[in-house]
């Protein structure tokens, strides 16, 4: 990773976008990198949209400012879509994850001028299937992971096993469907 | 063994504060309040700590609880943000004209109006005026760092004021970054025990604290608050300089960056200070002399210093994250060009206003503003970045 790779997440609230970027910051730090995690914070109610960023770095981060032109945009909920202009700024050589049931051919026809790559996952069901609830941002991280080559593959799965260790201490019990989620969303990511 | 680790700025300031161990932590549990009381209350209900944990009912109270808490002798501190800062406003000056050293922890946000919840200065920029030390953050390290040292600059026997520890709501405040922890038992030592010298709870030494001054009176005592203030500057210095030597992490007064030949020049508070440092390097890359000064303190203010390290550019825009209403710009413009002025720095200086209710800065923002300053073409008087006139 030689420049500082920026991803912007596009959610609704309550979905859990904010939650995904501070656990691929989390994630990304544990493999040795320079991170940053942050939402972009507006009057908050469930289903508004929300946007939040990642920055990751070989070097640090010093920059403190909004993402205008990642390279990777995650769309957690395919409706906004039809309101918002999620490719704005996307780098050419980058790439769009996107959370839906369609075709790829179907969702370009919503991004308009878009000319970059494209992946899209159905995340409702990696996470029904894994996780027994729709939780689309597990497979989500798994997918922008996977897409964008952020790290090695074990290296992820180790770092967010750990993770969901601590995070789910009163609760092992969702910690292997978590798992399975990332390991589904890995192979269903096209 | 320090330790690398990646925490949001609430989180960072909360730890030195389990690490710090203080004697009372007032605070308003609920908004505008800050997760940092949410998270050291956490370490209170498992017992990391043995700090008396007050939830009170307003912020006047919680900053008037720490206020008596620590004139009993305890070492205290409270946070808040924003509006919740402007309840405390009375209470502000007692502490401080009291001489009690006790610490407020402060994530920078707008005052109301219209309605917003984000980033700007506004609300300790209104309180430069209250007898409060004040030092800012350009990330979530110096803001650990800063909470750090706090206590033994406002504890020092020649400063006894309360100290102002300040951060960029949401740009650090909830932004998880890389982060270098000190251990507890290096925090532990280096902050020490508090052994105030008068307290009200020493039964051997009876005092009253805090009574009617009569104007043959007052005047003395405010005279020797703005000692303490001017004191305080060489105490933030050695304080540094000792933290330098543990942690190897540098601070003064401010940082010049890249300024050894500057020649275009920006001063400015806070996160904005990291963006801006990527436009120098990409403007010096392109040949441009550009510099940047990053004030860490702005009470006492360090005019004197300021003036000098300005001292052979040809132009240095001033930036204020808070309006004054006074028709002529902010308030760091106003003192720093005061001083410039004082100090016989003739260099051209213009003063800019930005970020405002936390609208983004961004790279391209300054890179703009360092080629307006070596056009000569910004506005005479101030300006505003990043506006839609």
């Amino acid at each position: 990773m030689e420049k500082t790779v920026e991803i912007r997440w596009h959610g609704r609230g309550g979905q859990g976008a904010k939650t995904a970027a501070l656990l691929l910051a989390d994630v990304a730090f544990q493999t040795g990198k320079y991170v940053q995690g942050f939402p972009e914070y507006g009057p908050e109610r469930m289903g508004a949209p929300i946007t939040a960023y990642n920055r990751i770095s070989e070097k640090p981060i010093r920059v403190h400012s909004n993402i205008y032109e990642p390279d990777y945009v995650v769309v957690v909920d395919e409706s906004l879509l039809d309101t918002i202009d999620v490719t704005k700024g996307l780098s050419r050589d980058g790439a769009i994850v996107v959370n839906t049931t369609s075709p790829k051919e179907e969702i370009l026809k919503k991004l308009h001028h878009y000319e970059g790559k494209i992946y899209v996952i159905d995340a409702r069901k990696v996470s029904m299937e894994t996780i027994g609830q729709y939780f689309p941002n597990t497979p989500m991280l798994a997918a922008i992971v996977k897409v964008g080559g952020l790290m090695e593959e074990h290296e992820f799965l180790r770092e967010m096993e750990a993770s969901f260790k601590h995070k789910f201490a009163r609760k092992p019990e969702v910690i292997e469907g978590n798992m399975n989620a990332l390991k589904l969303a890995m192979k269903e990511v096209h | 063994m320090a330790k690398r680790e990646r925490l949001s700025g609430n989180e960072a300031v909360a730890i030195a504060l389990r690490q710090i161990n203080p004697d009372v932590f007032p605070a308003f549990p609920i908004t505008p309040s800050t997760e940092i009381p949410q998270y050291f209350s956490t370490f209170v209900a498992n017992g990391q700590v043995d700090t008396e944990f007050i939830p009170v009912e307003s912020e006047h109270s919680s900053m008037s609880a720490a206020m008596g808490a620590e004139a009993a002798g305890a070492r205290s501190v409270t946070a808040t943000s924003s509006c919740g800062m402007a309840l405390m406003w009375e209470v502000l000056y007692v502490a401080a004209s009291d001489r009690l050293p006790l610490a407020l922890t402060l994530v920078n946000r707008t005052l109301t109006g219209p309605i917003n919840i984000n980033c700007d200065h506004s609300d300790s920029m209104g309180a430069r005026d209250s007898g409060w030390l004040q030092v800012y953050a350009e990330n979530n390290q110096e803001a650990y760092d800063n909470m750090v040292m706090a206590y033994r600059i406002a504890e020092h026997k020649d400063v006894r004021l309360p100290i102002m520890v300040c951060q960029d709501g949401f740009i650090t405040s909830h932004a998880v970054e890389n982060i270098i922890l000190e251990d507890d038992e290096t925090v532990k030592n280096f902050v020490g025990e508090y052994e105030p010298e008068a307290y009200l709870l020493n039964e051997k030494q009876p005092m009253s604290l805090g009574p009617y001054a009569i104007s043959d009176y007052c005047m003395e005592a405010k005279r020797a608050q703005a000692q303490a203030m001017h004191n305080a500057k060489q105490v933030i210095l050695d304080v540094a300089k000792e933290y330098e030597a543990i942690t190897g992490r540098h601070y003064g007064l401010f940082e010049e960056y890249r300024m050894e030949d500057a020649e275009y020049a920006v001063v400015i508070i806070g996160s904005a200070a990291g963006t801006a440092k990527d436009a120098v390097d990409a403007l010096r890359s392109q040949g441009m002399k550009a510099g940047l000064i990053k004030l860490r303190v702005f009470r006492p203010f360090p005019g004197k210093e300021l003036a000098e390290a300005l001292k052979h550019v040809k132009r240095v825009a001033v930036m204020d994250r808070a309006e004054s209403y006074s028709d002529q710009g902010g308030p760091l413009g106003a003192e720093l060009m005061a001083a410039m002025y004082r100090n016989k720095n003739t260099a051209d200086a213009i003063n800019v206003l930005y970020g405002l209710g936390g609208r983004d800065v961004r790279v391209e923002h300054m890179e703009e503003l360092y080629r307006q300053l070596e056009r000569g073409d910004l506005p005479e008087g101030y300006s505003y970045m990043g506006l839609r006139e």
